[in-house]
């Protein structure tokens, strides 16, 4: 019998069985950023205890930037009180960070694996629910809280309990204009967002090993909005080509070795999984969410729920919406639209938006802004000259961070605004606002109802909308 | 090992109604602007309450009957979403010890355990029961009993579920496990020396 690349993985990090049942594995990766570890590393400070692994530990931050205005000190106080304990804190116990003004500086999802710090058949640890993100890579990776962020620093290593594994796989071909963002949703739609809880997903299929990486971390990343929180897809030769050259990569012939090793980690052929689901690409649309959680969402030509009958959730949602039950989602006005976040803030989530935008202007009264995911992919954004095409068509280009996914920074929705997103959340007052609203989608449709100021089906405003998967 | 033993969650309880509670709404990201955890139990669900008063409700973590719960029951999937401490942090600050649910998030659950906060799973009937007693009768005492694995309320007891190393883990006190980690560091290091991507391959 075969095994699963999360057995092999959990099996060669495991150290032991914990007394209490729980197996102690062992972290090859630990990404840290500003928010979730300055009380971690006091832990530490007050227990006596020293970093096990800085060779093994990096920190960025992304949180908390503004995405414009970045010099120090930073005009909100206590996010310079964050960022300078982070400073603080990387330099007393010898961790590399990369700060503002570092080439390197994004958010934590987007800069591993652009550095090549990512890699197959790792364990991979970070304060953050969407972690997940590395698994496109194969590897096994977790968000964690502040706590086992303290455990990772002082052991390099986590108690866990064996999770299960459910393969899903994408099947055929991706219509035109529907994308990984809406492969996700789908996903987490038709299983629930509780639907993951004590599995793993295992991302297969042809429509998947067609994907670029960028799109295997846009599903990746939105596994723990399922439930899941672990999702990963088998390393195959795309993803080694992503590796190649990569500044924390092997090189030369460890390289070669190192794939070697890369493929003898995938999944065997008859490895038995917990369950199985299987998802056809061709029935799939572009998805949209309606409601205040990442399953709640219907297709863009679809009508929200709650006309049949009352379900106090349903109703909840809409009221909090504004939303009437059954009402068409294509024509709902939007007030912001925001393309970024470790959900889709890569290169060729920029790449299409902008061939969307392209000879078109942001509607009157809609405010949208574009922040890229790491200074590396605005850098490379800007040699494509897409900061141009941003701006003439009346987006704002801004500097890297998590910015309004989560409005942990100066980028916040305003009252009850409506805020179409390429980010992963729409729960309740998730982009800073209390009664802000958020409707989920691909970066093309945000970048589709920025121009028409209403949630608009991107595969009608333009005739040559690329297909989503190569 | 140092920490509390944690058997018996004995106090009073706050019914909160619906599925899915993600952690933005128990602790909203603009209080997690803080390089310490303190205070957060004043913000414990503070959109929500600010919600319910322009509404004209009052929410349960602001209803005078509900003061001083220790004891928090809810539905389906409660801690959905961030990977957030503060928001069970915020939960134990408040007061809260022990929260009987249909079903838990992951990363919630495991971010109470390391802070020896309790969460225990009863049936959908079941949480509906206790919630209904304890609006009816807000001063009515609960008993979570780990060993037992049971929930006592007066004139009934149901059954609750925990993970078999989690109860003992609270019940001995090893819910704080990074000395558990450091134990016999040899061994960390012997896997860590068989792994190809840290010898150069």
């Amino acid at each position: 019998m075969g095994k699963t690349l999360l057995q092999k993985v959990w099996d060669l990090h495991k150290v032991r069985t914990l007394p209490t049942g729980q197996t102690q594995l062992f972290i090859g990766l630990h990404l840290i950023h500003e928010v979730t570890t300055p009380q971690a590393f006091d832990a530490l400070r007050q227990r006596g205890w020293k970093v096990a692994r800085p060779d093994r530990t990096f920190a960025t931050v992304d949180h908390i930037v503004p995405t414009r205005q970045r010099q120090r000190p930073f005009i909100d106080v206590m996010a310079e009180d964050m960022i300078a304990s982070l400073e603080r804190n990387t330099a007393d116990f010898g961790v590399p960070l990369y700060d503002i003004g570092d080439d390197r500086q994004g958010i934590v999802h987007v800069i591993g694996p652009e550095l090549g710090l990512t890699q197959p058949g790792m364990t991979i640890a970070c304060g953050d629910s969407h972690t997940s993100t590395h698994g496109a890579f194969g590897a096994v990776a977790f968000g964690i809280g502040t706590s086992q962020v303290r455990d990772v620093l002082a052991s390099q290593c986590i108690a866990l309990e064996p999770l299960k594994v459910r393969r899903i796989r994408v099947t055929g071909q991706l219509p035109r204009g529907v994308y990984a963002k809406d492969v996700i949703l789908t996903i987490i739609q038709r299983l629930g967002v509780a639907g993951g809880n004590g599995y793993a997903y295992e991302y297969a299929g042809d429509a998947i090993e067609r994907m670029s990486m960028d799109e295997r971390m846009t599903i990746c990343n939105m596994s723990i909005e399922g439930g899941a929180r672990v999702g990963y897809a088998n390393p195959d030769e795309t993803t080694f080509q992503y590796m190649e050259g990569r500044p924390f990569a092997p090189q030369g012939e460890a390289f070669a070795r190192a794939k070697a090793w890369w493929r003898s980690i995938a999944s065997d052929r008859d490895a038995s999984y917990d369950d199985e689901v299987e998802i056809r690409a061709a029935e799939l649309t572009p998805v949209v969410t309606w409601g205040v959680n990442p399953g709640q969402s219907i297709g863009v030509k679809g009508r929200v729920p709650g006309a049949s009958g009352a379900d106090a959730q349903v109703s909840d949602a809409l009221a909090y919406m504004g939303l009437t039950a059954g009402q068409p989602i294509a024509g709902m006005k939007i007030d912001v639209a925001f393309i970024g976040s470790c959900t889709n803030g890569r290169l060729s989530d920029l790449q299409e938006a902008a061939r969307i935008v392209r000879g078109h202007h942001v509607a009157s009264g809609v405010k949208a802004l574009v922040v890229p995911g790491s200074v590396a992919v605005q850098k490379a954004a800007e040699r494509e000259g897409l900061d141009a095409t941003f701006r003439e068509a009346g987006f704002d280009w801004r500097d890297a961070g998590c910015s309004m996914c989560l409005g942990m920074n100066p980028d916040k929705l305003e009252g009850n605004q409506v805020c179409a997103a390429s980010s992963n959340r729409n729960f309740k007052g998730r982009q800073g606002s209390p009664t802000g609203r958020t409707l989920l989608m691909s970066p093309a449709m945000v970048a589709a109802a920025a121009i028409t100021g209403v949630v608009t089906d991107v595969r009608e405003l333009v005739d040559e909308v690329p297909a989503g998967v190569r | 090992m140092g920490a509390e033993k944690i058997q018996v969650i004995e106090g009073r309880a706050l019914p909160l109604r619906g599925d899915d509670m993600d952690t933005d709404r128990i602790m909203p990201a603009r209080f997690l602007k803080s390089i310490t955890f303190e205070g957060l139990q004043a913000h414990v669900f503070e959109d929500d309450r600010l919600a319910a008063a322009r509404a004209g409700q009052v929410h349960p973590f602001d209803d005078p009957r509900f003061q001083g719960a220790s004891i928090l029951l809810a539905n389906r999937n409660y801690g959905s979403g961030s990977s957030r401490e503060h928001a069970p942090q915020g939960l134990r600050r408040w007061g809260i010890r022990a929260v009987v649910a249909e079903s838990f998030a992951e990363i919630f659950f495991g971010n109470s355990l390391m802070i020896g906060l309790a969460c225990v799973t009863a049936s959908p009937q079941d949480v509906a029961a206790l919630m209904s007693l304890v609006e009816r009768d807000p001063n009515a005492s609960l008993t979570v009993d780990l060993q037992a694995g049971t929930c006592q309320a007066p004139g009934q007891t149901i059954a609750i579920s925990i993970p078999g190393h989690v109860r003992d883990a609270l019940m001995t006190g090893a819910w704080d496990t990074t000395g558990l980690l450091l134990d016999n560091y040899e061994q960390v290091d012997a896997v860590a020396a068989k792994l190809p991507y840290l010898a150069g391959f």
